[in-house]
């Protein structure tokens, strides 16, 4: 764990969020620091995929009241390009295609998005090709069409080389492990790891225990009905594993936890 | 992310929609009537043949109603008399660009002609107005007997060759439109490749209108012979002016058995100008032809390019793409008739429509009996950009044949929220996740065009899509 600094990396304050008019997230509370890891564990239908739209700024997702501070900034007013700009990464449970668009020319402009600047070819190139070999994909992947007839697993692992490529310094990855068999769950995960250092903080969002057998949190928290009812450490993914959801519904008092 | 605005372009202007103070050498009368059209023939020094064609075909035109179909609105507001049906802007064709008068020859300069000659054509035809102003083609090509020239030229040197097809593919009394160009037809290209020679660089032809309310009528026929090969490319624009302009081409191409005929075409005229067009080849057996076609300006585009499958084995292709920005509409599409065992045909049309634009898909796919084994895919995509936006398909299947095979797909899609979100969280801006997001849905028609051209497309759509974002 890392020392703690002033200004946390991300603060979400008593969260609440409508989708076209239902309450989805009810009071969500969450801070992540620099250098951790925090994994936000939930059932299906509590809000985690909401949490994740939230903090990229999609614009169907109305904040009704709450905050959501990144690095001492409130992000309301700020679009999802403004977010990226400012180090917000989201690794989406079910990503995009963009037909006709290639993931060079897609990489390509993303890059020069978050940076505001053009990035040399020859960067560009090795940037990416050591970590195309870290994903274990072949250089030809550059080629095709961005998410186009793409497979669960190629999908997952564009999403973590978008990551690794434009650095973010807060990643949310949201059920990254979704869909994958084990040895590409290994692949991505060896990728997330990488990815960990003082500087930033990643977000896992899941549903089952297993991606934190590859992963190690820092903290993990378990979301039910749009709130998180109870945060501590890599041990509370195994109770939750051997107890379910189930043991952790029943009238639990909304607990905003500031990791210790 | 705020819901997308509309303004107008203004960019046209600058690159393309400048104009130069208008030259004539002759200039006549607006207004079309029988005299205009023995004088215009006459001016020519034509055969006789060739008179008597056009004034048949100027009784078609007459009797001919308006289509009472795609936009009857802007069809009807075609104002015949203002228009001018002939200006020849200069004395004599230039071999040489130096023999082109400097404010044409500057012209095509800003449009880029002559040095996309030097770096990768085989030959450029290069029209203003009425007449062609400079044409050109590779010493090799003429020692294997290919044959380029401007529609008028070779009335003169090739009387047979002309005279054998002309008119052929596409009678006058086919529709209102080419009734009305083989009434005033001027200019346009004239290619003949003989028996098994490949074009391998590709010939092409640009058509620029300059003068206000002006008429184009050019005229095109294109010869394949046996195992030829050809790609011809055609490029158009002109300056915005605030009353309208008239371009009704026709074109001919006729691809002998085992040819294969690319005929690209970049549409990008300014805002006013109607764009009417009739387009038709046939293929024989074994021959290939493909229009591959890109409409991005005029005010109203109505043009459906057609195979005739006319042999065994022939194959057909029409890959085109329309945009619509405000106040345009493109009615393009395409037609198939396979009259020919084993013949296969591939249709693939892209529109995107921004602001109050609106395109249209209309097609038609025809097999007659005995076309067995016959072919035919059909896809249709629509990509609209704005609430206002529209689009509309026609697609029109007549089989009577049992043993074939025919596939048709559709889509319209407004830009994806989703796509648009997606880029975004990567740090694009609105305004270049929304061109990325059009560029690739045009991409299959890009690709196929030479690169080149594939660089100018992609800048073209990019200027249309300026504003396209609030």
């Amino acid at each position: 764990m890392t020392k703690e600094s002033s200004i946390p990396l991300l603060a979400v304050e008593d969260l609440h969020v409508s989708v076209e008019g239902k309450p989805i997230l009810k009071g969500l509370t969450l801070t992540v620091r620099a250098g951790e890891v925090h994994a936000i564990m939930g059932p299906n239908g509590s809000g985690k995929s909401t949490l994740s739209f939230c903090l990229m700024g999609h614009p169907k997702y109305r904040m009704t009241s709450g905050r959501i501070v990144y690095k001492g900034e409130d992000m309301l007013a700020l679009s999802p390009d403004e977010r990226a700009r400012k180090g917000i990464f989201l690794a989406f449970q079910y990503p995009t295609a963009i037909p006709g668009v290639t993931i060079t020319n897609f990489l390509r402009a993303a890059l020069r998005g978050v940076r505001g600047q053009d990035v040399p070819v020859k960067e560009f190139r090795q940037t990416v090709k050591a970590q195309l070999k870290a994903l274990g994909v072949p250089d030809a992947f550059m080629n095709r069409y961005v998410n186009d007839g793409f497979s669960g697993g190629e999908k997952k692992r564009l999403e973590i080389l978008q990551m690794a490529v434009l650095a973010p310094s807060l990643a949310v990855l949201d059920e990254t492990d979704s869909g994958l068999d084990i040895d590409a769950l290994k692949t991505v995960a060896a990728g997330i790891n990488s990815q960990r250092s003082p500087e930033r903080g990643i977000l896992l969002i899941t549903h089952y225990q297993r991606l934190l057998n590859y992963i190690k949190p820092d903290v993990v928290h378990v979301m039910v009905d749009g709130r998180v009812v109870r945060s501590g450490g890599p041990e509370l993914a195994l109770e939750l594993e051997s107890k379910g959801y189930e043991g952790f519904r029943p009238a639990v008092e909304p607990v905003g936890v500031e990791k210790s | 992310m705020s819901k997308p605005q509309v303004h107008v372009n203004e960019d046209y202007e600058k690159l393309y929609g400048f104009h130069m103070p208008e030259r004539s050498a002759f200039k006549a009368e607006p207004g079309l009537d029988l005299e205009k059209v023995k004088q215009i023939s006459g001016m020519k020094s034509e055969p006789a043949w060739m008179l008597q064609n056009r004034v048949r075909a100027f009784q078609h035109f007459e009797r001919k109603p308006m289509p009472t179909w795609a936009n009857t609105e802007l069809l009807n507001s075609i104002k015949f008399n203002n228009i001018f049906y002939y200006l020849k802007p200069m004395g004599k064709l230039g071999a040489t660009w130096d023999e082109v008068p400097p404010e044409i020859k500057e012209t095509f300069d800003r449009l880029g002609i002559p040095e996309a000659e030097r770096k990768f054509l085989a030959g450029v035809s290069a029209q203003y107005e009425s007449e062609s102003v400079y044409h050109s083609m590779h010493e090799d090509l003429a020692r294997q007997g290919v044959i380029f020239l401007d529609m008028d030229s070779a009335l003169k040197q090739q009387p047979e060759l002309v005279r054998r097809y002309f008119g052929t593919i596409i009678p006058a009394g086919d529709n209102k439109f080419a009734a009305l160009n083989t009434s005033v037809w001027s200019g346009g290209s004239f290619i003949y490749v003989p028996k098994g020679v490949k074009v391998e660089m590709p010939l092409q032809a640009y058509f620029r209108i300059n003068a206000k309310n002006m008429g184009q009528f050019e005229r095109t026929l294109i010869i394949a012979d046996e195992g030829a090969q050809v790609t011809y490319i055609e490029g158009c624009t002109a300056p915005t002016y605030s009353s309208d302009s008239l371009h009704s081409a026709v074109v001919e191409l006729i691809a002998l058995p085992h040819a294969k005929i690319r005929y690209v075409t970049i549409q990008n005229w300014s805002k006013n100008v109607y764009n009417l067009v009739t387009k038709r080849a046939v293929a024989y057996e074994g021959a290939t032809v493909e229009w591959l076609d890109g409409n991005l300006g005029s005010k109203l585009t109505m043009k459906y390019p057609g195979v005739y499958l006319m042999g065994r084995g022939a194959r057909g292709e029409v890959l085109s793409v329309a945009f619509a920005g405000d106040g345009q509409h493109q009615d393009a599409g395409a037609k198939m008739v396979h009259a020919a065992p084993d013949t296969s045909s591939v249709i693939t049309s892209k529109s995107i429509s921004k602001g109050s634009g609106r395109t249209t898909y209309r097609g038609l796919v025809k097999v007659h009996p005995g076309a067995t084994n016959s072919k035919s895919t059909v896809r249709c995509d629509a990509l609209m950009l704005n609430p206002e936006s529209r689009s509309d398909t026609y697609p029109t299947m007549e089989i009577d044949e049992k043993r074939v095979q025919i596939g048709h797909e559709a889509t319209v899609s407004k830009i994806g929220d989703e796509q648009l979100f997606y880029a975004m969280s990567r740090g694009l801006s609105e305004t270049e996740a929304m061109n990325m997001i059009v560029n690739g849905f045009i991409e299959p028609f890009v690709k196929e065009l030479p690169l080149e051209y594939a660089v100018e497309l992609n800048r073209l759509v990019q200027l249309e899509m300026e504003g396209a974002v609030g």
